[in-house]
């Protein structure tokens, strides 16, 4: 029963991205949650390395918050993305502490006006649960070609 | 069609004291002189000689659409070659950076070179008769300045000193705030595809009028989350460097900028948008160790915005970071993104230089959108007929034409009209 818990869990998580549900989404991540998109697949480490992101709940609220600005001139005309996946893997269960950790790959589409382009990428999903409700501590996307030269990626993986 | 190759003196026009013709952007004929004649003359930075650190280690890129090779030589002396087998032209190496052993061998017909570009050896080399000369990696001349290596394809041509002159203090500032006085290349390059013209992403680094304005949807909403906290509550790092993009006209102003001979130039002669940044614990200590209180505290006030070294190479000393520029077609540029680690620093400093990439100069950078948002709308709206013209008027003064050093007021475009004075010197002829 779990299994399918956290499977409707990521696959809610992409719709609202999709659905530019933004403010419900932020508020699936706890308050010292990151949401990490490493440069090279497999990188270990956030801080002494470059990623294309690795956001805490300020940086976020501020991507959120950005995108509601009638001056985020880079959002008109305005992004659109779609996350297609395949079904999330548990990768690991912890009842005791709450903790699980699932396995996503997907395909990641963005468009804008003309302009479109997608990656293949494998996103994690390090759950918890907080008060009965599931809510993401971390949420790692690595991107198949994550340092090659990119243009603007401007929603979320 | 375009005129410009065989005549110098449309070329010349495209440029006048205060305003360029959109060809310079838009004419893919422009854009090939442009690697003919700038980007094959002028000192373009390669790579720092710490990507490259035992023998057999390269780094390989293009410099004006030419492949080449940045690779330590067996006596330890870093060295450009051309990046074309001398037989049929095949590339010799192909990844983006490895170690080549001893030789570079070609994988079609195994021509073999030592690494300063020498042939060792050809197969079946008695196919040959003794008087066929048979010609190696071509070297190209090169300089390694504190690390970072420069090379000019051109054989003959300006010098490396007389091209970059005084322009050098914002190189020897980055590599003082090592203690050691060194830097190495850390925690991988980022790198964002532009679809505009390199000129585009080289001026607005020293363009202070655009950030409270293109920056006012992240820098001015970073502002704001950040305006409810209580006084006394602890800056976040992000905080601290992207809120300073949101400053006034007048805070820019007063930073200054400074312009150099050959399109060189710094804003942030007085201060910077890094200028307020938290003290690290250790490092002051560490610099205080190294240099001294006095000199210590001179190289860590000297916080300059970004520094150009034209046309290839901009430089945030304060950041321990530089972006690099590497031109594709008139509207299409990679800009690579590197950090360096202080050596002898605590690792808290790349830890906010990486923190600042990330933040600035990420493809999924908020702030890199906008910016990059505006260039290519440059692109698209040149096309527009009626106005053939890019106005570069602000704070202009007929008699900076004369070159030399000048500094001026930080709003100014001195900078940019200085950078097309010495465009136009190196596109005739």
């Amino acid at each position: 029963m779990i299994d399918k818990e956290l499977i409707d869990f990521v696959v809610r998580e992409a719709r609202l991205l999709d659905e530019k549900r933004f403010d419900e989404w932020y508020g699936l991540f706890t308050d010292d949650a990151f949401y990490w998109v490493p440069l090279t697949p497999g990188q270990p480490d956030p801080l002494q390395h470059n990623s294309l992101a690795y956001e805490d709940k300020l940086l976020l609220q501020l991507r959120v918050e950005r995108l509601k600005s009638p001056r985020a001139f880079s959002q008109q005309p305005a992004s659109r993305c779609h996350h297609l996946l395949q079904t999330p893997e548990v990768e690991k269960l912890d009842h005791a502490k709450g903790e699980y950790l699932t396995r996503t790959q997907m395909i990641y589409t963005e468009t804008r006006g003309d302009e479109s382009q997608r990656y293949a990428a494998t996103a994690w999903h390090s759950l918890v649960r907080v008060n009965e409700e599931l809510k993401i501590r971390l949420k790692r996307v690595d991107i198949l070609n994550g340092d090659a030269a990119l243009p603007s990626i401007q929603l979320f993986l | 069609m375009s005129p410009y190759r065989d005549d110098p003196r449309a070329l010349a026009a495209l440029v006048e004291p205060d305003r360029v013709h959109r060809d310079v952007y838009c004419d893919p004929e422009v854009f090939r002189l442009e690697m003919e004649r700038l980007w094959a003359r002028a000192w373009i930075y390669v790579g720092h000689a710490s990507q490259v650190p035992n023998p057999g280690d390269y780094f390989t890129c293009d410099i004006g659409a030419q492949p080449v090779i940045m690779v330590r030589h067996t006596d330890d002396s870093v060295r450009v070659l051309m990046n074309r087998c001398a037989h049929k032209g095949t590339k010799v190496v192909s990844a983006l950076s490895g170690n080549a052993g001893k030789t570079f061998r070609c994988p079609y017909h195994a021509w073999t070179y030592r690494t300063d570009g020498t042939l060792l050896h050809v197969p079946l080399q008695d196919g040959y008769a003794p008087t066929v000369k048979k010609e190696g990696l071509v070297q190209i001349r090169s300089e390694t300045y504190r690390g970072f290596v420069f090379a000019r394809l051109a054989p003959e041509g300006i010098g490396f000193r007389e091209f970059f002159g005084d322009s050098l203090s914002s190189i020897d500032n980055l590599a003082d705030r090592s203690p050691e006085g060194e830097l190495e290349i850390a925690g991988g390059c980022l790198r964002y595809l532009h679809n505009c013209n390199w000129k585009m992403f080289v001026e607005n680094l020293n363009d202070t009028m655009h950030p409270m304005i293109a920056h006012a949807s992240s820098a001015g909403t970073a502002k704001k989350l950040w305006e409810g906290q209580p006084a006394d509550a602890p800056k976040p790092m992000a905080i601290e460097q992207i809120v300073p993009f949101a400053s006034d006209y007048k805070f820019f102003d007063d930073m200054g900028v400074r312009v150099y001979d050959h399109g060189h130039g710094f804003s942030g002669v007085n201060f910077s948008i890094h200028s307020s940044y938290s003290s690290l614990v250790g490092y002051e200590e560490a610099m205080t160790k190294a240099y001294g209180a006095e000199r210590a505290k001179k190289i860590l006030g000297t916080v300059r915005h970004n520094t150009v070294y034209y046309p290839s190479l901009t430089i945030k000393g304060a950041i321990q970071s530089i972006r690099v520029a590497r031109p594709l077609a008139a509207d299409r540029t990679v800009i690579e993104s590197w950090t360096f680690r202080l050596k002898g620093a605590p690792e808290s400093l790349l830890a906010r230089t990486v923190a600042y990439n990330r933040l600035i100069n990420s493809p999924m950078s908020v702030v890199g959108h906008d910016d990059l948002h505006c260039y290519r709308s440059i692109q698209e709206g040149l096309a527009a007929n009626g106005n053939a013209w890019v106005n570069l008027q602000r704070n202009f003064d007929p008699a900076e034409s004369r070159g030399g050093e000048i500094t001026a007021n930080g709003t100014s475009e001195i900078s940019m009209r200085n950078q097309f004075r010495a465009w136009r010197e190196f596109m005739q002829g």
